[in-house]
């Protein structure tokens, strides 16, 4: 059965019309048309496909569009504050090398988001535990590590 | 991903009357943690889906002195995972829940819906029936506490009836005399299933152990306690050589199989070396 969803993607009211049995993943990717979140294992595994949704992060594949009804969701897409403007972790991990292939970075952004809104000053063990859900296969995590340490400097002067 | 049909129930009868009406393989829906892992991996024939989150009341967490910690249905693992309380007062809890797979999944995974799903290997269950936990179940003829130790018949098995609904759980209040542990055994750090799960949960008084309460996750066909073990430490200082000969016997007392993530034999081994150093981790609350 279709069904309509009303929620607010990124800031923006939207309205998606999915089959019951839709994950928010799928949802977001092939009809709002929002492929930056990824789908690497679709079982919860790898948080490539981390998104926000009222605060907290979850895992967009395991999660039924339906259940989005009403909720705010953030996705990589929303990240940057402004046209040609990066989120300091954004030019962070461009700095740093942070991402390779890419597939992880959404996910990590995300989830890197959430830890320093929480945590401005993480230190390495908080980083790992706010990260053991996000797996690279790329990078070994220790270009991921620097760059949200810098990310996190930067954005405590720029607060102060 | 294979088809179903998902709807949401407003009410506990209406939940419980849909489980009933739409057939065998309905399931509630929860986190959908593991149900939505069980259709995609085709592990498990789903139907119908019944939500269960719009139910008012199911997300209520209290604590007091006498009836101890009461948790919903509703209840997130990680929303317990950061509670002061139970970082204060279950350390055993607490370990469980920041060790069961990601912050993501912590954010919609439940308690009640972990406990459900009755896996051997489920890390919320040892701690749990090592405190003595009850939990509510909602019948629309016959609601009923039943202590958690005897809710599980086997692997993904419980006592739920048909159009049964578990509302929350029951942990007895700490005592400033508990001492309680939870170690995890696995062959990585995060985002791993329990190879071995060790609870041991006892309270002292001058000295001697008043009671003790061994639980072994992921060495049986449910949650096991190890009775033979509790009863050589009860009594005792729990002195090096007690707590190894008990710790044997917690060896002895286990049914554990081999599959992908360990051999019997080692989860044997491990029963043994985490009973040892979860009886000693609970003795540190009095150091
Ligand atoms: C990537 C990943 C890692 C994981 N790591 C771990 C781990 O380390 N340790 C661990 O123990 N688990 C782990 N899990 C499983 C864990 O997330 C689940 O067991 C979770 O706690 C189940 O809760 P849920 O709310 O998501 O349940 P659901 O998936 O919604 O439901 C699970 C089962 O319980 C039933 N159910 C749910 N609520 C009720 C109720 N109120 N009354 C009666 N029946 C009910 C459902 O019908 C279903 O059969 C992991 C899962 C994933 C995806
Ligand atoms: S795609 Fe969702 S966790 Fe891997
Ligand atoms: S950059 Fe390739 S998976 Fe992380």
């Amino acid at each position: 059965m279709k069904r309509i969803v009303e929620l607010i993607i990124n800031g923006e009211p939207r309205d998606m019309t999915v089959d019951s049995c839709r994950s928010l993943l799928d949802a977001l990717r092939d009809d709002v048309g929002l492929t930056g979140t990824k789908k690497g294992c679709d079982v919860g595994d790898c948080g490539a496909c981390t998104v926000i949704v009222d605060g907290e992060p979850v895992n967009a594949c395991l999660m039924l569009a339906v259940e989005a009804e009403g909720r705010t969701v953030e996705t990589i897409e929303g990240l940057q504050p402004g046209v040609d403007v990066l989120h300091p972790l954004q030019d962070a991990f461009m700095r740093y090398g942070a991402s390779q292939c890419g597939f992880c970075t959404p996910g990590i952004l995300m989830m890197a988001k959430k830890l320093l809104d929480d945590n401005p000053r993480p230190t390495d063990e908080d980083i790992r535990f706010g990260l053991s859900g996000n797996i690279c296969r790329c990078t070994g995590y220790t270009k991921i590590f620097d760059a949200i340490k810098a990310a996190a400097i930067e954005m405590e002067a720029a607060r102060s | 991903m294979r088809r179903f049909e998902y709807h949401r129930a407003d009410t506990l009868e209406q939940a419980s009357r849909l489980l009933t009406d739409l057939g065998d393989d309905t399931f509630l829906f929860n986190g959908g943690t593991d149900l939505l892992v069980e259709i995609r991996e085709r592990l498990r024939r789903v139907r119908h889906v019944v939500d269960i989150k719009q139910i008012p009341g199911l997300s209520d967490i209290t604590y007091d002195e006498t009836r101890g910690l009461t948790f919903g249905a509703l209840v997130t693992v990680g929303r317990l995972e950061n509670l002061a309380l139970v970082r204060q007062r279950y350390p055993n809890l607490r370990a469980a829940f920041a060790s069961l797979g990601s912050i993501q999944v912590r954010n919609r995974a439940t308690v009640v819906g972990n406990v459900c799903r009755a896996s051997p290997s489920a890390d919320t269950i040892p701690p749990l029936i090592a405190d003595g936990a009850f939990i509510h179940i909602y019948s629309r003829t016959n609601m009923r506490v039943v202590p958690l130790a005897e809710f599980f018949t086997g692997p993904g098995k419980t006592v739920l009836a048909k159009g049964e609904i578990v509302t929350g759980i029951t942990v007895p209040p700490a005592g400033d005399n508990a001492g309680k542990a939870y170690l995890k055994h696995g062959r990585r750090k995060a985002m791993e299933l329990s190879t071995v799960g060790v609870a041991v949960s006892l309270t002292m008084e001058d000295g001697l152990c008043n009671d003790i309460r061994i639980a072994l996750g992921a060495v049986g066909a449910t949650v096991l306690r190890a009775p033979e073990a509790e009863a050589m430490l009860r009594g005792t200082a729990l002195d090096a050589v007690t707590v190894k000969n008990a710790a044997d016997k917690a060896m002895e007392e286990c049914t554990p199989i081999s599959n992908v993530r360990a051999s019997a034999d080692y989860r044997r081994d491990m029963v043994g070396v985490l009973t040892g150093r979860a009886i000693k981790q609970a003795l540190e609350a009095f150091a």
